[in-house]
């Protein structure tokens, strides 16, 4: 089938005159155990140029490109750089080529400043004064903000990461790979981060970025590659596809890139918060006076810029959370309430309420990573039955059951998580939260990491717990989403609720403006 | 340019999954080895034919009946407070307090024979003992537990420091109960009348103590694979984030498994004291607190596997021991060999961990573009 695919998707209308090659990878094959993670791949990036790599979770993205930057080497095939044949043995070899990578999870040094990690590990006399000065001088010509003198804890996701770009180019990187760049960041944040990408095209990097966003890879990229099962499927120019091409070549098949959104079914309300406010430990306000009602049989949308006190909302819920004011009350259908705030999950549950909750933090908070699938399934259910011993078979359907629905890809049950790939991982989650037959699901960034098959798998998880009478608490950052998924949005603005307006007939700037300033209903009381 | 291109000559690779007995031939390689060097090293140093060293490591252990059943019982001894510390390991939490809790438990045990016989029968005298040993180790091992659930100390130096406590607590008793007068030591306790020791079973006096610690190997097999307080182990050991979220009470869990931890090294303390040493001195258990740490992590706390690595570092340990006898070196020199041993030993688990891949030969040469 890969066969069949590279040869519909040649790239003969390319005008080849003006590309200069920067690597090129030839029949990379990569295993892990028995896996496969990469078979006979070949790959060409080129300078002045941004190359979208795309394919489903666990299609060996990030492992072939962890094959440049020096973290593992080919089992098979060669690599050439500018040329000429190249060995890459370490990250060090990588840079001395000029291969940087920035990675999902940064390698920061929390208590150091920009500039000292910066010059990190570098040979020579440390001249802090004069990095400062270069970092200005890179910063100014790619259009970065960044402060070489602030402390890397006092910083956002976003910065962190443009900390982290800069690294890479002081070190003299002129190939520029991104592991999924955009999952942590905000659309403006992403803005930013795509304008800068744009001027190192100009000044003749070549540039590889990984991501699952396809309007991402129509605005930004100039060329695509597509992986499927480790194989390479084919490479086609941006702007002689679309979303849906994508889409199916990913997939091998097609695939419909529609969101439902089923009518609300006897919505009656489940959860109610009433003047909810929460401070961090550090004494930071981060939930002000938040009041909503949350419905049976539908979706309420969570909107706002990332640290608006999402995080903090799901989790007082989720008895995870200590509150300082106000109550959250779960509401049962015999309209009997039962107040949630001052209770651990524990107690929540042995009230009956079945509540589901998929955090943001997956591996630290919602899975453990070194165990296998069963035993994850096994967190939310292992207390049950009088029997001291644990019951083993119950999980170990439902790790099959979730495998088989969201067609996770694993070697078996009992491989740990933490070698899954990063959107596996996710589904393991996921799939776990929803098979425990929850009366309210709590999801933050659901799909992120995910590939745009999964994505909807989920949504359409989503929407069919919603047809059961589930009331879902939906955490988003994909606007487009939010507006075509949820029955309400309600904008969060620096920890105070700016506005609940209707899923149907929203818009984009009208939540944008709601997430940027604190709308009229708010600011009255 | 081609010649430019050099595959390194060698290269690291963590290995995904490794089969069995994959493994297990690199830790018995890592033996052989071990024992190869060792043996070169006293061939050096005492001219001695090697053949006659390896005799000598294989009697220390297995020369006579007698030997066999010492060994057995140092085996025991050593797997049941590995036994003990490993729940606590698993959890993350780093008890290297072994020492103290089942010394805590030697002197619970000692305390009652001494202020309790005549008092109450034998019958009864020993399950107060039992309880009481029990009851001062799970003391000795709550307390740093306790610490770390309310206020975060840090375990390793507390439980390490209450080794120290109970050794001075040892000695002042040792002087309290001295017998004879003056001796400053409490030599054998009930000597003549052999209240509150355990009885001998089938003619051995080890057998007892040998039989309890399998049973106990089993129990704690079960109990951390299979029981919900092993799965609540794993998970607040994994991840205390996790634990929080799925509603595990970790402060509990914490001083629960240490009860238990702290319990099977007074378990330990009195099988020493009432099973087979019948005494009270400070350095009854002999480092064994610590040695547990080895066994429980050589054998990645897996309670089975320890059965296998506090059997090779006994039997190391005593072989290297008759060496130094037999040949007449220095104590020291057993420890260079045990050191020796334990250099190849944990140094093999690099192997096992990681795959190195050597440069290919010419002919396999990869095809180049
Ligand atoms: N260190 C590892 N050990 C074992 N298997 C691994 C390891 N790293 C990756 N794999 C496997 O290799 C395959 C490819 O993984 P990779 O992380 O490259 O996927 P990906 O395309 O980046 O996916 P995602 O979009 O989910 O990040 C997966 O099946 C994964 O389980
Ligand atoms: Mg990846």
């Amino acid at each position: 089938m890969a066969v069949h695919a590279k040869g519909c998707l040649d790239r003969g209308e390319k005008p080849l005159d003006n590309v200069v090659s920067a690597v090129s990878m030839h029949n990379i094959t990569k295993r892990f155990g028995s896996v496969i993670a990469n078979d006979r791949v070949n790959l060409e990036i080129n300078r002045g140029e941004i190359l979208a790599l795309l394919g489903e979770n666990g299609s060996g993205k990030t492992t072939l490109m962890n094959m440049l930057s020096g973290i593992y080497f080919p089992d098979e095939g060669s690599i050439s750089v500018d040329g000429r044949d190249v060995v890459i043995r370490s990250p060090r070899d990588a840079f001395d080529l000029g291969i940087g990578m920035i990675h999902q999870h940064f390698k920061l040094v929390d208590v150091l400043t920009a500039a000292e990690n910066i010059v990190l590990g570098l040979k020579g006399r440390l001249d802090i004064k004069g990095a400062s000065k270069r970092i200005r001088e890179i910063c100014d010509a790619y259009g970065f903000e960044v402060n070489p003198d602030q402390k890397i804890y006092d910083m956002s996701v976003s910065q962190k990461q443009t900390v982290e770009i800069v690294k890479v180019l002081y070190r003299g990187a002129s190939i520029l790979i991104l592991d999924e760049p955009t999952a942590v960041l905000t659309p403006q944040e992403t803005e930013k981060l795509f304008a800068v990408l744009r001027n190192m095209r100009r000044d003749g990097k070549a540039i590889v970025i990984i991501t699952h966003k396809l309007h991402e890879v129509e605005e930004i990229s100039d060329r695509v590659v597509t992986l499927r099962h480790g194989h390479y499927v084919g490479d086609v120019a941006t702007r002689d596809t679309n979303a849906q091409e994508m889409t199916n070549m990913m997939v091998g098949h097609a695939v419909s890139l529609n969101i439902d959104r089923p009518d609300p079914v006897s919505p009656r309300p489940r959860i109610e918060v009433k003047g909810l406010t929460v401070r961090s430990e550090e004494g930071l306000l981060k939930l002000d006076d938040v009041s909503f009602i949350a419905n049976s049989g539908e979706i309420l949308g969570i909107a706002g810029i990332s640290g608006s006190g999402q995080k903090e909302l799901l989790e007082s819920i989720a008895g995870l959370q200590a509150a300082e004011k106000g109550s959250i009350c779960y509401i049962e259908d015999d309209g009997s309430r039962e107040e949630l705030i001052g209770q651990d999950p524990l107690k929540i549950a042995e009230k009956g309420v079945a509540l589901s909750f998929v955090p943001e933090d997956r591996l630290g908070m919602g899975l453990v990573a070194d165990m296998g699938l069963t035993d994850n399934m096994m967190l939310r259910s292992f207390r049950e039955g009088h029997s001291v011993f644990t019951d083993r078979k119950g999980p170990h359907d439902v790790a099959q059951s979730v495998v088989e629905e969201l067609s996770v890809s694993t070697p078996s049950l009992d491989t740990p998580v933490r070698r899954l790939s990063g959107g596996n991982v996710q589904k393991v989650l996921v799939g776990r939260e929803i098979t425990t037959a929850p009366t309210v699901l709590l999801t933050a960034y659901a799909v992120r990491g995910l590939d745009i098959n999964s994505s909807y798998t989920i949504y359409d998880l989503i929407n069919r717990q919603k047809q059961k009478g589930v009331a879902i608490i939906y955490v988003g950052e994909d606007l487009d989403v939010l507006i075509e998924l949820c029955d309400r949005i309600l904008v969060l603005c620096a920890g105070r609720v700016s506005g609940i307006v209707d899923g149907r007939g929203a818009n984009k700037e009208q939540l944008g403006y709601l997430m940027t300033q604190v709308g009229g209903a708010a600011h009255a009381k | 340019m081609q010649n430019e291109k050099r595959e390194p000559l060698i290269h690291i690779s963590r290995r995904g999954e490794i089969s069995w007995q994959r493994a297990f031939a690199i830790r018995a390689l890592a033996i052989v080895l071990a024992l190869v060097v060792c043996a070169a090293v006293c061939v050096i140093m005492t001219g001695e034919n090697p053949l006659s060293i390896y005799g000598t490591i294989w009697q220390g252990s297995f020369g006579s009946k007698r030997k066999i059943w010492v060994m057995l019982q140092e085996i025991a001894m050593l797997l049941c407070i590995s036994l003990a510390v490993t729940p606590a390991f698993r959890m993350r939490f780093w008890n290297v307090g072994g020492e103290g809790q089942s010394l805590a438990g030697c002197l619970a045990c000692a305390a009652c024979m001494i202020l309790l016989r005549g008092i109450l029968p034998n019958g009864l005298l020993i399950p107060v003992m039992l309880i009481a040993s029990v009851l001062a180790g799970a003391i000795w091992g709550v307390i740093p537990a306790y610490f770390k659930a309310k206020w975060n100390t840090n375990e390793t130096l507390f439980t390490l420091m209450m080794n120290y406590v109970a050794t001075q607590l040892v000695a002042f008793f040792c002087v309290v109960w001295e017998s004879p007068r003056g001796s400053g030591q409490i030599g054998v306790i009930n000597l003549n009348t052999e209240l509150g020791w355990l009885p001998t079973v089938g003619g051995q006096k080890y057998l007892l103590n040998v039989v309890i610690v399998a049973l106990l190997c089993v129990a704690m097999h079960v109990y951390l694979r299979y029981s919900k307080h092993g799965y609540e182990i794993t998970v607040v050991g994994q991840s205390i984030k996790t634990a929080h979220y799925v509603g595990i009470k970790v402060e509990k869990v914490i001083v629960r498994t240490m009860f238990l931890s702290g319990a099977l090294c007074g378990l330990a303390g009195f099988l020493l004291t009432a099973g087979t040493n019948h005494t009270l001195t400070t350095t009854l258990v002999s480092g064994r607190g610590f040695t547990a740490v080895m066994v429980s992590w050589l054998a990645k706390f897996n309670p089975i596997v320890m059965i296998l690595t506090s059997f090779l570092l006994v039997f190391l340990e005593r072989g290297a021991g008759e060496i130094a006898t037999n040949f007449r070196l220095n104590e020291s020199f057993s420890d260079i060999l045990t050191g020796i041993i334990l250099f190849f030993i944990i140094g093999c688990e690099f192997f096992v961990t990681y795959r190195i891949h050597f440069r290919r030969g010419d002919s396999e040469a990869k095809i180049h573009v």
